[in-house]
């Protein structure tokens, strides 16, 4: 029996962008160029005044981490529990959903507020995640 | 709204609630109406307005035989039924119907004729939460309760004490599923769901339903049971996405819910005499207390802890045993007016002695949602 895979997200044209840069190893953000709102998750307007002149930047890849659970059960396809399901606040203003690598997936090591860095897994030729890991140095 | 111009008139959950085996999803709403029907001393003929939430108003309309001539089928999680409430007092005042039912239930215990939840993979949940292992409410829910409590100075033993207040209630309540009693170091032993919650701080997964019924309050005093009038009503959502909430130290739905409530009813905290706060996690009255106004969010716990809200306490809160001891089918909104117009009318297992206010909030998906209604039993 095949593993059961992780659950792969499908890219619409608002978010294709955000996808084809983590598959190349950025992470996308996109910029009011009216009222210059950093926002995410991907949308062709600005949801703070309406715009439609945005533009898509890429970001530091910086943040820190804004809250999490370590999921004990039930676990979802593809993991295997415990494992942190992480919110960071990233550099730029934007929080987004991520996982914790690199790190004991324990209270005692995921300290709300430690800076983390973007890096990037590959789950197959399309689609790559964002996850973070505690900064370097 | 104008204060007190609609009632409650019918009021009743399912004949059993926890586990009910022998029920379609659609059956278990049906026998709620049927409850709440006999209650008010009317016949299904009677009803020309529907609301119900998850399944549709043509579905329930056309099992229970109904012809409205007014439908809402607002369905935003377990707080759709407090919006049910409001949107038909303001449906009745305009004329648009005379006579509301709104149906709540789920096999959720059961699984019987219940659609499963999915979600598409080119949603934006889809894309940007379902991929880091999110998989069902408690492993959603809880995830803005570390950045609370390192905020507000919240300490595990008060959101441990949240669970064993309201297995008190429970105590006094003979439809409570579980009733017997826990300390806080039994929630502090119980199994880790997603930390930082255990067991004890999620809630039940059971079976069973709700309804009621709504007219003009001029009508109210020709039915059966004592009128319970609704005297405030707020509403709000925020964001499907639990990582994309403005703040993890505030429900900004909560935020605006309550407070319109509150000022519809044209009365202040201390006017409080029964409180319910939708608690499908141990962290929601905290929210709750603090998005309301009762005080401030650093006081939510060491408030409830003080044991303020237990029997006997001045600020009696979900008196049934809430989501953590007296059922949780999914959405629990039902339940909780369930409670409150019981209050109001008297006649709760573990009544509140001389309550005349009953404030009754809801959350709607991880905080996607919010309905906040306030009852009262006087004119």
């Amino acid at each position: 029996m095949p593993e059961p895979m992780r659950a792969r997200p499908k890219p619409t044209p608002e978010t294709q962008h955000f996808w084809d840069g983590t598959r190349a190893g950025e992470l996308r953000l996109q910029r009011c160029d009216a009222c210059a709102h950093v926002y995410f998750p991907p949308r062709p307007f600005c949801p703070s005044c309406a715009s439609r002149k945005v533009s898509v930047f890429t970001a530091s890849g910086r943040g820190t981490l804004y809250s999490y659970v370590i999921n004990h059960r039930p676990a979802a396809p593809g993991f295997t529990p415990p494992y942190a399901i992480a919110v960071v606040a990233l550099e730029e203003g934007p929080r987004m959903m991520s996982n914790i690598t690199g790190c004991p997936q324990t209270p005692e090591a995921l300290e709300l507020d430690m800076p983390l860095e973007v890096t990037f897994e590959k789950l197959d030729e399309q689609i790559t995640l964002p996850l973070f890991r505690p900064a370097k140095g | 709204m104008r204060q007190n111009q609609v009632a409650v008139v019918g009021a009743a959950e399912t004949t059993e609630l926890g586990v009910i085996p022998n029920m379609s999803q659609i059956q278990l709403h049906a026998d709620a109406a049927l409850n709440a029907i006999a209650d008010a001393g009317l016949k299904l003929s009677d009803i020309d307005g529907f609301a119900t939430a998850v399944e549709t108003p043509q579905q329930m309309c056309h099992y229970l035989g109904i012809t409205p001539t007014w439908v809402d089928g607002t369905s935003v999680g377990g707080c759709s039924f407090m919006l049910h409430v409001r949107h038909a007092a303001a449906a009745i005042e305009a004329g648009l119907c005379k006579t509301v039912l709104i149906t709540h239930a789920e096999s959720g215990k059961s699984m019987i004729g219940k659609l499963p939840r999915s979600i598409p993979a080119d949603s934006l949940q889809g894309q940007f939460e379902a991929p880091f292992g999110v998989y069902g409410p408690p492993s959603m829910f809880p995830i803005p309760v570390l950045r609370y409590m390192k905020t507000y100075g919240i300490t595990h033993e008060q959101l441990a004490m949240v669970a064993v207040v309201q297995r008190e209630w429970a105590a006094k309540n003979p439809r409570a599923m579980m009733k017997d009693p826990i300390s806080v170091e039994d929630v502090l032993n119980s199994r880790m769901i997603a930390y930082p919650f255990r067991l004890l701080q999620c809630c039940l997964v059971t079976d069973g339903g709700g309804a009621l019924i709504l007219t003009s309050a001029d009508r109210a005093k020709d039915f059966p049971r004592k009128p319970v009038y609704i005297l405030g009503t707020g509403e709000s959502v925020e964001t499907p996405m639990v990582s994309q909430m403005e703040t993890f130290t505030s429900s900004r739905a909560f935020k605006v819910a309550g407070p319109l409530a509150f000022k519809e009813a044209g009365i202040t905290h201390a006017d409080v005499d029964h409180l319910m706060i939708y608690d499908a996690f141990a962290h929601l009255p905290l929210f709750g207390l603090g998005d309301l106004g009762f005080m401030p969010h650093e006081e939510t716990g060491p408030f409830i802890a003080a044991g303020h809200t237990r029997p006997g306490g001045k600020l009696p809160l979900n008196t049934n045993g809430g989501g953590l001891s007296y059922m949780h089918s999914g959405m629990y909104g039902m339940y909780a007016l369930q409670e409150s117009v019981r209050q109001m009318r008297g006649i709760a297992p573990a009544q509140v002695p001389n309550a005349k206010i009953s404030v009754c909030h809801g959350v709607g998906g991880m905080f996607a949602a919010s309905g906040t209604i306030i009852f009262t039993n006087e004119r």
